[in-house]
């Protein structure tokens, strides 16, 4: 009669259960780097805002296409970052980047964030433009809270703030560039370094 | 003492039978390939264990195709939930005891 055995079958199936339903692999540094990304751009569409001829910006104008442009390239890098550095993480703890686990992470990440993105495109044709910073933070801080279920619960927290800085942006309209930089910038660098000390360098 | 080891089911008194339970407890369905990635096993191996699974009734077959490929996926029964439960509060008096 070993009581070892029966501790390590429910350590067992802790594991197990655990292993099958969360995928481990985010990597810290890419939420640092997408931060770093943010507020390169952030800055960059403040130089434009800073330096633009005329009071309003229309949505024809070169200096709003800039700032669209600006936001499609922190995007697509946010993205293909975090998608190269999961790659190589979850090769290092020989985990399968595409298993049941990680689609059912990424579907229900995608689902408010690609409403918030088509969202946004509808404002943007409706001449909303004002609300297209709160809109950004709380859909992808909804998409955070609704991904936490299949992966480190800490990235709920990191989604909450996004709302709440969200909210905050639309109660305070005209300051939405510095909600946005704070949000996808600064929470994004110190979430990044938490995840990193806390999972990444125990297994590096 | 000697109820507390009655209750102890012997089905899941191997490492492999608990894990493929345990996994399908907090997943509603796991196909075959997932399992054998989760767990590490061969294919021989998972098909003897999830047999005998079956055959006490504790998981389910479910046989469909996607894509114009077989896919074969499992899920728990209520009973097999109930006997995990009672297996599981064993262990842990088991554990508890002395």
């Amino acid at each position: 009669m070993s009581k070892e055995k029966y501790l390590e079958d429910l350590g067992a199936i802790r594991k197990i259960m655990g292993e099958s339903t969360q995928f481990l692999s985010l990597s810290g540094i890419s939420g640092v780097l997408a931060g770093v990304y943010a507020l390169i751009g952030s800055f960059y569409v403040n130089h434009l805002i800073e330096n633009h001829n005329g009071i309003y910006i229309t949505i024809e104008s070169a200096t709003f296409r800039l700032i669209l442009i600006t936001a499609g390239i922190v995007l697509l890098m946010s993205v293909i970052t975090a998608f190269v550095l999961t790659y190589f993480k979850a090769q290092k703890s020989s985990q399968k980047l595409w298993n049941q686990v990680s689609k059912r992470l990424l579907i229900n990440f995608l689902i408010p964030l690609l409403t918030g993105g088509i969202f946004s495109v509808l404002l943007i044709k409706q001449h909303v433009y004002g609300l297209l910073g709160p809109v950004t933070l709380i859909f992808y801080g909804l998409a955070c809270v609704n991904a936490s279920k299949y992966t480190l619960r800490d990235i709920r927290y990191l989604g909450m703030i996004m709302i709440v800085l969200g909210l905050l942006s639309t109660a305070y309209p005209g300051n939405s560039l510095y909600f946005w930089a704070f949000g996808f910038g600064v929470c994004h660098i110190i979430y990044g370094f938490i995840m990193y000390f806390k999972y990444d360098r125990k297994t590096a | 003492m000697k109820e507390i080891l009655n209750s102890i089911n012997k089905v899941f008194d191997h490492r492999i039978r608990l894990a493929i339970m345990s996994a399908l407890m907090v997943n509603e369905y796991m196909d075959f390939s997932s399992l054998k990635e989760l767990l590490g096993v061969t294919d021989g191996n998972l098909a003897s264990h999830i047999k005998a699974l079956e055959n006490e009734g504790f998981l389910e077959v479910e046989k469909q195709f996607i894509e114009k490929k077989p896919n074969t996926r499992y899920r728990v029964t209520n009973e097999g939930k109930i006997s995990f439960h009672k297996h599981i509060d064993a262990l842990e008096k088991l554990l508890n005891s002395k």
